[in-house]
């Protein structure tokens, strides 16, 4: 249960190996293995402190590995904090939907990648651009909004969701990484989010997704690996795995 | 505050709520509008009081006294908007102002040149500025306390290196700064005005300006997100600096002299100011025109009641009046 195989590395956006990482003496997890191939959803879960949370802040640059490879990219260790990750390419949709209350829609997709036009020595912000890139950024992926003008704070939690994933998917990520995408939403708009994942697969996009909710994630996923006490304890493919079996993973009853 | 309404709803987006311009009588019937423009408001109000009750109040001359009167206190309104923009404060700035003019008395009595004297004087209040901007951040010191530190700091070494005694400062060059004219305004109202444009253009044409109001609104989330909101904070003390020092430059050549003296209204009315204009003091949020226009009623509302033979002692209650009940109307700010 535990070798778990890797396929080749052509076809994986992200691979690691080998992956350990503790802070103090608390292991957080031990010797993982992990791959998610491009252009596919792939879901991490497991039961709280399994680990989950600690690998993918690995993977995006917050924490470094004490030991192990991370390829990602075709390059080994591109990077070594979150601004390293989203410059190769790594885009990350917070828990805590890290957007800016005060400011505009268009302003929260564009922020700190801002388009300007150069005058001089001078950058000004090229507002319009901004502006028409952010809608057809929203129409793509069929995203509701009032007015790309609106502050964001008025904005309901699925809508804010939808925009964080929008301008992570938007700044032509290569891999976009949601840790827990639903977790602060209700019925409808948990749905409406869902749909959005959806049309990111049909895109082929490479999503890595972080979730509590096993339906959720055979609804969404294409391959689900399963965390366990700090242990990657096994890998299925969404389409072959029943609910049944993926509490059994989780809990080790297995 | 400003930001006109698109009306944009996204393409191809059935069922979004389409936006419409609400009407007139909407508009004034919605109290976050009278909160997004209190500071206009207040000051046409009070031209139209003070109009009426003292028909020489809207003479010229008295208009541009009043103009030249404000330019010092705009100035250090845009240095204060900067600051508060990122949720901080500036306490030091009316002591930073007091020590660019000892410095520039001090260097220009000494014998060097006035501009050498003046560039000194910048260097210094913006040093001061990114000082506390390196404090906060570095030491993660809440902007009140450090501010306040500097602000005591800064007296001191004011009144060390001054020995208590004003300085004269008699340069030509400041006397036609403080007494000379271009078109309708003196030189000092220009200045005023060049700080108000390009302050108005860093902060909503720049990406410095976005990620200030990121850095103010959620410091967290802006990090996360890349911005390097220390640089930011610092930026903006440094800015508060430098606007002290072109205040400082402004007060000496007004008033000939180089005082050891912390002007304490300056600060009280900056921070005032601010708030009149509708930036919040909890950042994220703020305009430029916004706090000039609130300076501007502030020295109207000083101009005014002297007009009126009211006792200055009424001054600062009136201010301390209208400021309170700015902040009650910004509370249905939207």
């Amino acid at each position: 249960m535990s070798a778990v195989s890797l396929s080749s590395a052509s076809d994986s956006i992200i691979a690691c190996n080998g992956l350990s990482k503790h802070f103090g003496g608390v292991r957080a997890f031990t010797d993982v293995a992990f791959q998610a191939r491009r252009g596919e959803v792939t879901a991490v879960i497991g039961d709280n402190g399994a680990g989950k949370s600690t690998l993918i802040r690995c993977l995006v640059g917050v924490h470094v590995p004490d030991a192990g490879s991370i390829v990602f990219d075709g390059r080994e260790h591109p990077f070594s904090n979150p601004d390293g990750a989203r410059k190769a390419g790594i885009e990350t949709v917070h828990q805590n939907l890290a957007l800016i209350d005060e400011l505009t829609v268009a302003q929260n997709l564009f922020l700190n990648r801002e388009l300007v036009r150069r005058i001089g020595p001078f950058a000004f912000l090229d507002r319009k651009a901004m502006k028409r890139e952010a809608r057809s950024m929203l129409s793509r992926l069929s995203i509701n909004v009032p007015s790309i003008n609106q502050r964001v704070r008025r904005l309901s939690g699925g809508q804010r969701q939808a925009i964080s994933i929008c301008r992570a998917v938007g700044s032509g990520a290569k891999l976009v990484v949601m840790d827990e995408p639903t977790a602060a939403l209700g019925v409808q708009e948990t749905a409406n989010v869902e749909a959005l994942i959806r049309r990111l697969r049909e895109q082929s996009v490479s999503v890595i997704l972080v979730s509590h909710n096993f339906d959720q994630v055979r609804r969404l996923s294409d391959q689900i690996w399963v965390m366990r006490a700090g242990k990657m304890a096994a890998t299925v493919r969404a389409s072959e795995t029943s609910g049944n079996e993926l509490v059994a993973l989780v809990t080790g009853a297995a | 505050m400003s930001n006109p309404t698109d009306n944009a709803p996204v393409a191809h987006s059935a069922g979004a709520a389409e936006e419409s311009r609400p009407s007139l009588s909407a508009l004034l019937l919605d109290p976050s509008f009278w909160a997004d423009w209190a500071s206009v408001v207040g000051l046409v109000g009070l031209v139209i009081v003070f109009g009426i009750a003292q028909p020489v109040f809207l003479s010229v001359a008295n208009l541009q006294a009043l103009l030249l009167a404000a330019a010092i206190l705009v100035v250090l309104s845009i240095g204060q908007t900067f600051v508060v923009a990122t949720s901080g404060i500036d306490l030091s700035l009316a002591a930073a102002v007091m020590l660019g003019a000892i410095i520039l008395g001090l260097v220009n009595a000494a014998g060097y040149g006035i501009f050498i004297a003046c560039v000194l004087a910048v260097l210094a209040t913006s040093a001061i500025g990114f000082l506390n901007g390196l404090i906060i951040t570095a030491g993660k010191i809440p902007d009140f306390v450090v501010t306040l530190g500097t602000l005591s700091g800064i007296t001191g070494l004011g009144l060390i290196l001054s020995g208590g005694e004003p300085t004269m400062v008699g340069s030509t060059f400041l006397l036609k700064l403080a007494s000379g004219s271009f078109g309708p305004f003196g030189y000092p109202v220009w200045v005023a005005i060049a700080a108000v444009i390009v302050a108005h253009i860093a902060l909503y044409h720049t990406r410095f300006g976005v990620h200030l109001l990121a850095t103010g609104g959620q410091v967290e989330s802006a990090g996360a997100l890349g911005i390097r909101t220390n640089r930011v904070k610092i930026a903006a003390y440094t800015i508060s600096g430098f606007c002290a020092g072109i205040a400082a430059i402004l007060l000496v050549a007004r008033i000939g002299s180089a005082e050891p003296q912390i002007n304490t209204s300056l600060l009280l009315n900056s921070v005032a100011a601010v708030v009149l204009g509708g930036v919040s003091l909890f950042g994220g949020r703020a305009s430029i025109l916004g706090p000039a226009i609130g300076a501007l009623m502030l020295t109207a509302l000083v101009n005014g009641l002297t007009l009126l033979n009211v006792s200055a002692f009424y001054q600062p209650l009136a201010v301390g009046a209208i400021v309170v009940l700015a902040a009650l109307i910004m509370r249905y700010q939207k």
